[in-house]
């Protein structure tokens, strides 16, 4: 599904990513582990297509289909979904006006009509069901004054309106207490299915006791440098990731 | 002829010709202004005042001052610039000249009906002499100019006690029968002691000719009087405005005004709240969304005289290509004026290179113990709220109207017709040129 090759990313002339090669099939859930400023989030927001960074060398393709010159909206059409580290609060939207102006632009570029009003309701409704988010919540405006929990828990709540091929969750576990990343937790792996992935990205393993990864990553100063099973993580959090340098 | 030349050698000609029964007040009020206006003549930007508006390109215009020729209007003419969703009261006056046939006033609970006709009738005779200009400010020389001219608008006269149950609309159409043209219509409200009255003021030019409106309106609050005042300013890119509003508030009273503007070429907005009494509240609300050409200047002054009043004032503007904006906010807390909180915030975004914002905040507090507190941010959208919408499949042009949406929400919020709301919600969303799936 996801084909990352010998990705090279800057921001003004400064490398971050420097050849990463990745592949993710459908149905399987990666996660990437690394230290602070490993470049993590740099290869999150660049396969999502943030313009801040400049692709130098390599490509990301999904399904075969180089991503490079499309703009973040197109790639969120084609399936790419990023849930971000710290969600931006947007005062004077609501939660509900957001995901259904979200899922109607979406539902546009396919060529397709609005979802019907009633619809949207009942889906709404569902995915705030399963994220065990307050019917109240939905009618605030878009993460001001959230909580670090709840800004993640609207981020998975965006994540299962929009019914994404390929997840990439950065971070979404730190901020979160105990109860709340398993509420979180329980929602990915309830909308997890042989036809999509989840990418990962996280400092703790803590996370990975919740939504078990078929592949660990670790990523330091911009590549990677191990690969391995979910075992991987343990090593990690006994050892730090000195041992990797 | 220059204009003001023009003006004052038409005045003799516009008194004489006056073949309603005025009393001698008005005529002595008249004259009074156009002295004063000969005298100081129009505004220059070296006038402090106008340091960011030049009129020079309004002023070489040669303007029909008296157009005769009114086309006539229909109702399908005029029927997109009202609110027909909701009951309310209309005064319509075309090129100057009020319509009675579009119109519907009132004299059952409370007056609302034609300046001219109370200027004539001795029944109102009382109210004219005790509020017509008497709180239009004398140093302003084009509220001079228009009260030399006075003689039509809308007269709206709420005895105490009343609430009026539907909203009034004042439009003023220009059908450009003249290639340019000066109106001056002027607007007197009197609302009496716990009265409630919400009035909203429109100009339309219906042609593509040129029309230079310079419009005034008096406003008296009475003891724990509400008076809701909105002002609707999308004109054609021909049309330019020179509003100015007076407010006088005794104690207990609410008045707000809320300006929105999206259109005109040049419009200058002169907003000017006196309080006479404790415990007065006075809002002030703007948005101002420009582009092209366009320069739209809010000049606001809230002067405290008394002890525990408050003031509110909310400005937001966003500007693109080389679209021009001024805010001048002027707070006077006197020394009188204890216990005063005065909160004003104006807030810009620049789109464009091009677009320009002068801001400027002004307090002169005399008192000791008062609150008051003024900002202003001049900003950029936001490109991390941006990719964040984006991300969520936001097409970016999309993304930036949700956004600037968003920016001006507070000043929509306040809005307490919901018929309203919904037509300055549309209008915002096209001037932002795009379709969202919902109201704000």
């Amino acid at each position: 599904m996801l084909k990352i090759n010998n990705l090279h990313a800057n921001i003004n002339g400064k490398e971050i990513l420097r050849g990463i090669n990745l592949e993710i099939k459908a149905g399987e859930v990666h996660a990437i582990m690394g230290p602070n400023g490993s470049g993590k989030s740099t290869l999150a927001s660049v396969i999502a297509g943030k313009e801040e960074f400049e692709v130098s060398e390599g490509t990301v393709e999904l399904n075969g289909e180089d991503l490079s010159d499309f703009a973040p909206e197109v790639r969120a059409h084609k399936g790419v979904f990023l849930s971000f580290q710290y969600p931006i609060e947007i005062p004077g939207v609501t939660v509900t006006n957001f995901i259904k102006t979200a899922i109607n632009e979406t539902r546009k570029a396919k060529g397709m009509g609005e979802l019907p009003a009633k619809e949207m309701l009942q889906m709404i409704r569902e995915k705030a069901d399963l994220l065990e988010i307050d019917r109240k919540f939905l009618s605030r405006s878009l993460n001001e004054g959230f909580s670090g929990g709840e800004k993640k828990r609207n981020e998975i709540f965006q994540m299962a309106m929009l019914e994404p091929q390929l997840a990439i969750l950065d971070e979404t576990d730190s901020g979160l207490d105990i109860d709340a990343l398993k509420v979180v937790a329980n929602g990915v792996n309830k909308l997890k299915s042989e036809k999509n992935a989840v990418l990962l990205i996280t400092h703790y393993q803590r996370l990975l006791d919740y939504i078990v990864p078929d592949f660990v990553h670790v990523l330091y100063n911009g590549k990677i440098v191990k690969s391995g099973g979910k075992e991987l993580a343990y090593e990690l959090e006994e050892k730090g990731y000195d041992w990797l340098k | 002829m220059e204009l003001k030349e023009k003006l004052v050698s038409s005045f003799l000609a516009f008194e004489n010709k006056g073949n309603i029964d005025l009393d001698s007040t008005v005529h002595a009020i008249r004259l009074n202004a156009i002295h004063n206006f000969e005298t100081a003549g129009f505004p220059t930007k070296k006038d402090e005042e106008w340091k960011y508006t030049s009129l020079n390109p309004l002023l070489k215009n040669d303007y029909s001052l008296f157009p005769n020729a009114e086309k006539s209007v229909g109702f399908k003419n005029v029927e997109a610039y009202l609110i027909n969703d909701i009951e309310s009261y209309t005064l319509i006056f075309v090129d100057g000249v009020f319509n009675s046939f579009l119109s519907e006033t009132t004299h059952e609970d409370c007056d609302v009906c034609v300046l001219s006709s109370a200027l004539a009738r001795p029944k109102y005779k009382m109210v004219v002499d005790n509020y017509l200009n008497k709180i239009a400010n004398k140093n302003n020389s084009l509220a001079e100019l228009n009260t030399a001219f006075v003689k039509e608008g809308a007269f709206i006269n709420i005895p105490k006690n009343t609430i009026v149950s539907k909203p009034i609309q004042i439009i003023n159409f220009s059908t450009g029968s003249e290639k340019e043209v000066l109106l001056q219509p002027r607007n007197l409200v009197v609302v009496g002691e716990n009265s409630h009255v919400q009035i909203i003021e429109r100009h339309q030019n219906l042609s593509k000719n040129t029309t230079l409106t310079n419009s005034v309106t008096e406003i008296f609050v009475h003891k724990r009087a509400i008076v809701d005042y909105y002002k609707i300013q999308n004109d054609t890119n021909e049309s330019s405005l020179i509003d100015s509003t007076f407010i006088s508030q005794k104690q207990q009273s609410v008045a707000t005004v809320n300006t929105f503007s999206f259109g005109g070429k040049i419009t200058r907005n002169n907003l000017e709240f006196y309080h006479e009494g404790e415990n007065i509240t006075s809002n002030l609300n703007g948005i101002s969304i420009l582009n092209e050409k366009q320069h739209v200047d809010n000049h606001t002054l809230v002067d405290h005289k008394s002890p525990n009043c408050e003031s509110h004032e909310l400005y937001k503007g966003i500007y693109a290509d080389k679209s021009v904006g001024v805010f001048n906010g002027k707070v006077i807390v006197r020394q009188a004026a204890q216990k005063t909180n005065a909160f004003q915030q104006n807030n810009s975004i620049l789109i464009d290179d091009g677009a320009t914002i002068n801001s400027k905040p002004q307090l002169e507090i005399f008192a000791d113990d008062v609150k008051c507190s003024h900002g202003c941010t001049i900003g950029q959208l936001d490109e991390s709220a941006l990719f964040y919408m984006q991300s969520r499949g936001i097409p970016v042009k999309e993304a930036k109207a949700l956004l600037l949406y968003a920016f001006g929400n507070d000043v929509v919020e306040k809005i307490k017709i919901p018929q309203l709301k919904s037509l300055i919600s549309k209008l915002i969303a096209k001037k932002l040129n795009v379709q969202l799936g919902f109201e704000l």
